[in-house]
């Protein structure tokens, strides 16, 4: 019996710690296979292959800096726009609604977070995109546009779609994630902290401002560089509603591109063996490295949290 | 922290009530503004998901119809249907689950139950954890290199490895959760009786955990239904009935994807209606994977 | 008759209980082009009925088709673009066409109605250089004399996925500008100098209709269906000619189809009505099958679409090959694979 047991626990924790093992070197192979698939990209290119603007599959030249560029001004921009709204969200969840309404009002958020990549960019093609260009847009261009200095950044044409609509909806996608973590550690405030302070006569605001933020500051950047890791890797809303454009454009109602949204439209008509795969399979790699070190910072920041 | 606190609050020596009092007004004022704007967010949030919902409503409903379940995918102008793009999904996503939770059940125990604290058990849920927020796009292209090219072709299974990659780190950070929570104390008690450890874990511990575990394995379902970047390399999608898992292999998502691009208004009107099923397929199992999680607590 | 009540009169007494589908005929795969999915799929659905053939063809893209059938992975691929005579030698492939499509110039703007604006192949090419940037430009107007022509800024809109409506479309563009062709070029995609890319039919047509000033290119089955503005264009004898099936049809009956491959350019084709952005779509079909059945099986099923699949193909508004093609076409069969 004691030997039977003791036979049976070899077996599984060896099983939980193959697992395991699997696990690390299922990333590892992604890593690898991706680096390997995009090698003749790097080969062919070099390291201007990071920089290079030029994506001309009529001459095969290719390289990534337009994605990465439209990769990292979407997801940051997309954190501009989601950090407010998700601390709001958040802080009302936690301080401002009637318990009764807690539970209701944070699943349907939470819920936000459920609907598919491509639901998202259905909708932001069909609806919000010409809502946009039909109303605010025009507006915009008129008026904020033709300012200096920050006019550049709202001029063009009023397509609705653009590296700003990709913004808005990766915002909207990775708000409950943001406010999610942002709720789950206000929570964790320990409550004498605020009653000392609500003793004092602070308001709610003072003690979030006072207490609850400096208390969960690295936390909630946890968070928010969580929702950035989620951000720099969608593919099929930012697909529907980037305006898909492989330039640079100082506007941000300009089209642009992502990593994600480039490989997905041209992987189809992309020949086995051709130096446009390997390029599309080598932004998969830097994709990768991007995020692996936006997860990896996140984590970091996170990591009392775990341990609590 | 505390500096900044009590210097906005303590309205400072009592020689002027009035100066007192206006400061006490502004900051009444900021905190009613904040608290309103605060509400203005949450109810923005939520009116994302109203409009979501509304437009899937309208023009999904517009399309629905017997037909969308008893027709495989057609030509335009004939009468099609989604059946086989349901039923792939539904195979996928099911054969995806079942590969990917054992594997992420076992090392979400061994973290919880074997690796506490050690540097492994630490590296190991890290890179979990990257897998769980690392782009889906990235995780089709790797099966594509390692399952498409070289076995000579798209098919279902390379699209069941897909998202059976995406369903483990799901439940193993669910499956660790879970089994964190339980007492370390009921642990004790099992081995003092003279169990092994393995029936500890498989009979208490997994068992109490069971609805913890269960919520994680319906999101993991939810999750991999949706997904369309990963098939988009893997098991491609087929137009014609096939169930057979070595050849391209029809999905909802990539059937949304490919109509709604389409020329035809026929296919157009399949997209929303298959937008809407799915929309309420996976928000039904998230509401589902709450409800047994608090049912059981 | 209304086009929609055919269609669906059409889907009435062709479809199949699944059940059908599942049990009858011998299946034969293909797999490439998305161009010519939708007619494929038709054909696929009444010759199963008709000859017994069942063909399960994925829509993969022409890339990827070129690429499964130089691997024998399907029975037969298809493509936008002809491969030349070398790679068909070097892949031991027959190449034939099936169907053509049109594409048409699609536009918004306020004022101008459906097939009023007239447009040339420079002028086009011109505009999605950024060289033409607003809708009064001299040579716009200069082309349409008594139009009245806003002073609009031009906005291009493009097919961001590869696609062989972007082949077709930039072969015409090539054809018609010496600077299209010498800083773009024509391919499934393209470096675009300016404008939104969009994708799919749908996407582009969306960003035309939600755009002032847009102007864009579809299918031209896409334009009918959704009655979007469409333009004229001047075809090489220097006649404006309007988006219509027999002008469709004029380009094709022009054509030479005695090319090797049958890789005819129909692209910019000579006759008084020719519309010029009309091209073929192509199979690929091995020359040394593995297994000489099935290949069989794909040329009865593509013969039976020439025999009776015209119907079907402009309905779904492609244009079926001339007569004298086809008959060409079979004796191309005959000679490679005997009777």
């Amino acid at each position: 019996m004691r030997r039977g047991g003791s036979l049976g626990d070899t077996i599984f924790e060896w099983a939980c710690r193959g697992a395991g093992v699997f696990v690390l070197l299922l990333l590892g192979a992604i890593i690898v296979e991706l680096f390997i698939a995009g090698l003749p990209a790097f080969q062919a290119f070099g390291l201007g292959f990071l920089i290079s603007t030029d994506w001309d599959p009529v001459q095969e030249v290719f390289g990534a800096g337009v994605s990465v560029y439209g990769t990292v001004v979407t997801a940051v921009l997309a954190i501009v726009l989601a950090v407010p709204l998700a601390f709001g969200v958040a802080f009302y969840l936690t301080e401002l609604a009637p318990a009764w309404l807690r539970r209701p009002v944070g699943t349907a958020v939470e819920l936000l977070a459920a609907v598919p990549s491509i639901i998202y960019g259905m909708w932001g093609f069909f609806v919000i995109a010409p809502a946009f260009a039909a109303n605010l847009q025009p507006w915009i261009i008129d008026n904020i546009g033709e300012l200096p200095l920050i006019g550049i950044f709202f001029q063009g044409a009023p397509f609705g779609t653009g590296i700003f609509m990709a913004a808005f909806i990766l915002a909207i996608m990775i708000l409950p994630f943001i406010a999610a973590t942002m709720r789950d550690v206000f929570e964790q405030v320990p409550p004498v902290y605020k009653e000392s302070a609500y003793g004092l006569g602070a308001t709610t605001w003072e003690v979030m401002k006072g207490v609850v933020i400096p208390y969960t500051r690295s936390s909630v950047v946890g968070g928010i560089m969580l929702g950035l890791g989620r951000a720099l890797g969608e593919t099929m809303a930012v697909t529907f509603v980037i305006g898909n454009a492989n330039r640079i454009s100082a506007s941000l109602f300009g089209p642009g591109n992502t990593i994600a949204s480039l490989v997905a439209l041209e992987f189809g008509e992309s020949e086995t063996g051709s130096l446009k795969l390997a390029s599309l399979l080598a932004l998969g790699f830097i994709l990768f490295v991007l995020s692996f070190v936006v997860l990896a910072a996140s984590r970091y920041m996170l990591r009392s949290r775990l341990k609590a | 922290m505390s500096l900044s606190l009590t210097a906005g609050m303590v309205p400072g020596p009592r020689k002027d009530p009035a100066v007192a009092a206006a400061l006490g007004r502004r900051r009444k004022r900021a905190d009613r503004i904040i608290r309103s704007l605060c509400v203005a967010a949450t109810l923005v949030a939520l009116g994302f998901l109203a409009s979501i919902l509304f437009t899937l409503t309208i023009r999904g409903f517009e399309a629905m119809s017997p037909r969308v379940f008893t027709h495989i995918t057609a030509a335009p102008g004939s009468e099609g249907g989604l059946l086989n793009a349901i039923v792939g999904s539904i195979i996928q996503a099911a054969l995806g689950t079942a590969i990917g939770t054992p594997v992420g059940m076992l090392v979400g125990t061994y973290l919880a139950e074997y690796a506490r604290g050690s540097k492994f058990g630490n590296l190991v849920r890290f890179v979990s954890d990257i897998l769980l927020s690392a782009p889906s796009i990235l995780i089709g292209l790797f099966v594509y290199q390692i399952l498409v090219l070289p076995f000579g072709g798209f098919s279902g299974w390379a699209g069941v490895a897909a998202l059976a990659i995406i369903v483990i780190p799901v439940v193993v950070r669910t499956t660790e959760d879970m089994l964190n929570l339980i007492p370390n104390t009921l642990r004790e008690a099992v081995i003092g009786l003279g169990a092994p450890k393995w029936k500890m874990i498989v009979l208490i511990c997994w068992r109490s955990a069971m609805s913890g575990i269960i919520t994680g394995i319906l999101l993991a379902v939810a999750r991999v239904a949706g997904e369309t970047a990963p098939l988009l390399f893997t098991s491609l999608g087929n137009n014609a009935w096939s169930i057979d898992l070595t050849k391209p292999m029809a999905s909802l998502p990539i059937a949304i994807y490919s109509f709604a691009g389409s020329p035809f208004e026929d296919w157009i009107a399949l997209a929303w209606a298959g937008a809407l099923l799915i929309t309420l397929g996976v928000l039904g199992l998230n509401v589902l994977a709450r409800a047994v999680l608090s049912g059981r607590k | 008759m209304n086009r929609r009540s055919f269609l669906l009169g059409a889907g009435a007494t062709l479809s199949l209980p699944i059940i059908d589908a599942r049990a009858q005929g011998t299946q034969i795969t293909g797999a490439g082009a998305s161009f010519p999915n939708p007619i494929y799929q038709k054909w696929a659905e009444a010759a199963r009925a008709a000859v017994g053939v069942q063909l399960n063809y994925q829509s993969v893209g022409s890339g990827a088709g070129i690429n499964q059938i130089r691997n024998r992975t399907v029975d037969f691929g298809a493509t936008d673009a002809p491969l030349t005579a070398q790679q068909l030698q070097e892949g031991n492939l027959l190449q034939f066409p099936t169907v053509m499509g049109s594409i048409v110039p699609i536009i918004n703007v306020p004022g101008i109605e459906d097939e009023q604006l007239k447009l040339t192949g420079e002028v086009l090419a011109d505009i999605f250089l950024g060289k033409i940037t607003r809708w009064n430009d001299q040579r716009i107007v200069a082309l349409n004399a008594g139009v009245n022509l806003p002073a609009q800024a031009i906005a291009p809109v493009y097919r961001a996925d590869g696609s062989g409506t972007t082949f077709v479309f930039t072969s015409y563009l090539s054809a018609t500008s010496a600077e299209w062709k010498d800083k773009v070029g024509a391919a499934t995609s393209v470096r675009w100098p300016v404008g939104n890319g969009a994708r799919g039919n749908e996407g582009v047509a969306g960003g035309v209709r939600n755009t002032r000033g847009g102007i864009g290119y579809v299918e031209n089955a896409y334009a009918t269906a959704n009655r979007l503005v469409t333009t004229q264009l001047r075809n090489k004898a220097g006649n404006f000619v309007k988006p219509k099936m027999e002008n469709f049809v004029a380009a094709a009956t022009n054509a030479d189809w005695s090319v090797p491959g049958f890789a005819a350019s129909i692209i910019d084709q000579a006759g008084a009505n020719s519309w010029p952005i009309v091209s073929p779509t192509f199979i690929l079909l091995p020359t040394n099958p593995q297994d000489p059945a099935r290949s069989a099986h794909v040329r009865r099923f593509f013969d039976w679409a020439f025999t009776s699949g015209d119907d079907l193909a402009r309905e779904l508004e492609y244009i079926p090959l001339p007569a004298a093609t086809k008959t060409a076409i079979r004796a191309a069969w005959r000679t490679q694979f005997g009777a």
